[in-house]
């Protein structure tokens, strides 16, 4: 299953026992599937809870070394209100380089430390890049301690709530991009109200000598599977979510991959951030490119790499994601195409194993986001 | 007569036309099966020619010509509901039906219980 250089989460052994499809992914042997298949365990997601192990996400804390609030020194790489973050609450950043492009997404959230550190996580196959590029940057001012004793869970689906309040009812009453300290099965865990499904659900870090008992107390709901990470990518493609490394890399902005709502309000009008000329300037006059859901007329999917050809067969841009989404019932696809061609309903063509496909582009998410959002009274 | 490929096909051979399909075996490792592209009837190929394709949830895989010969059907049951190679791969899941050129092919396939070795050895 591991040829030995793979690395392993707390959770090999389970994954294992319950048939996982081990294969390598960011240097760690991960299931892609278990015997239920990605079509089911996909299904089970949307319907009742999925169990995704995520351990191999980097989780760390992030503090400055003379007591001020790290999210201010982080806000020079990151676009989002970090600063404003009040304990318990979290926020989808982006990590840009100088010229406005987008290193890696990640999470952060403001811990209840009385200092205001931060808790990050981070995308596995980025972990070890991003750590350099803050280490480099940020060295003198701010000190990362790695989280490498803490696996991390995520319990996604519409039964995630009632499966986790049987451990601890307090979680009824977090919302959406909240986070606290709960203690599950005799464990102190750091549980977020968050995910990457579209659905609602909970990530919960548990130190690595408790992780898989919590897993099994939690499988032995019966609504509760585990789940693999073919499920996770059409999960997250069905709801629009970008995929660092695939719908963004070091080049492409922000604007240009469609995740505008991660620059914070106050931060634009500061334009106090790298690569705040570029990006401003694209979201003035809009980029020259953009990322775009694309849905295929016929079965045909179009996965990461298709180019996209206009009604001439001119080739225009090509599909970074893409493949089937079983809750949405057909092919569906994100991929770049210039402005002229970003409006919902626009004719383009696939070239899928050298031949024209028709398709167009659409809107996303294809399936609707179930967040549990709080209330504004 | 029932003869499989080491690329996991399986062949009914009558008169003269093998009728083509993937294993029990193939399906079971390619999962769930969204999408099956079909070669042309009237198309022609030698052995070992991608002449169909069939994609899962994951990802595409070729299917090869497992000989040579002339497409003379092709089941477009597969085109609706690609999911039948799951449920039926060496029935209603079949591909296309090839009318044979060279028969001294088949000679090097392997039988049922061949095959059933071959997996075997593969676990």
């Amino acid at each position: 299953m591991s040829d030995g250089t793979q690395l392993k989460t707390p959770y090999f052994d389970m994954h294992v026992a319950a048939g996982g499809k081990m294969v390598p992914f960011a240097g760690y042997a991960m299931p892609v599937q278990y015997p239920l298949g990605i079509m089911k365990e996909h299904i089970h997601t949307r319907e009742k809870a999925g169990l995704f192990d995520v351990s191999h996400m980097g989780q760390a804390y992030i503090r400055s070394t003379d007591g001020s609030d790290p999210a201010v020194a982080l806000e020079e790489v990151m676009p989002g209100a970090l600063a404003v973050l009040k304990p318990g609450k979290m926020r989808y950043t982006l990590l840009l380089n100088e010229t406005g492009g987008i290193e890696d997404d990640l999470m952060v959230t403001r811990t209840f430390e009385p200092e205001g550190t931060l808790y990050a996580v981070v995308n596995a196959g980025c972990k070890a890049k991003d750590y350099a590029l803050l280490e480099e940057r940020f060295a003198g001012r701010l000190v990362l301690e790695l989280l490498e004793d803490r696996a991390l869970l995520a319990l996604q689906g519409p039964k995630a709530e009632a499966v986790l309040a049987g451990l601890a009812p307090e979680v009824k009453d977090m919302c959406f991009m909240e986070a606290t300290m709960v203690t599950l099965e005799g464990v102190v865990c750091w549980v977020s109200r968050s995910g990457y499904t579209g659905e609602d659900g909970f990530e919960i870090s548990v130190p690595a000598e408790e992780a898989t008992a919590l897993a099994e107390r939690l499988l032995a709901h019966e609504d509760v599977e585990w789940i693999g990470l073919g499920a996770r990518d059409s999960l997250r493609l069905e709801v629009g979510l970008c995929l660092s490394g695939h719908d963004f890399d070091g080049s492409i902005s922000p604007v240009e991959a469609g995740v505008t709502f991660a620059l914070g309000k106050k931060r634009r009008e500061n334009g106090d951030f790298a690569g705040s000329e570029r990006i401003l300037g694209e979201l003035a006059v809009g980029p020259e490119k953009l990322l775009v859901g694309v849905l295929p007329t016929g079965r045909a999917p179009a996965r990461e790499g298709v180019e996209i050809a206009d009604m001439d067969g001119v080739i225009i841009g090509k599909i970074t994601s893409g493949g089937f989404g079983p809750t949405f019932g057909g092919p569906i696809a994100l991929g770049y195409v210039p402005k002229a061609f970003v409006a919902e309903g626009t004719d383009i063509q696939l070239v899928i194993r050298g031949k024209l496909h028709p398709a167009k582009v659409a809107s996303t998410p294809f399936v609707q986001q179930r967040y549990k959002r709080k209330i504004l009274s | 007569m029932l003869k499989f490929t080491e690329d996991h096909e399986w062949l009914l051979i009558e008169d003269g036309i093998a009728t083509v399909g993937i294993t029990e075996h193939a399906q079971t490792a390619l999962g769930d099966i969204v999408f099956v592209e079909l070669p042309e009837v009237g198309a022609s190929f030698i052995q070992g020619d991608e002449a169909a394709v069939v994609e899962s949830v994951k990802a595409a895989s070729e299917v090869y010509a497992p000989l040579a010969g002339e497409i003379i059907e092709v089941n477009d049951i597969l085109v609706g509901e690609p999911g039948t190679v799951n449920s039926s791969p060496m029935d209603d899941g079949w591909f296309f039906k090839v009318q044979i050129s060279d028969a001294s092919e088949i000679d090097t396939m392997m039988d049922e219980a061949d095959y059933a070795e071959f997996v075997a050895g593969l676990e």
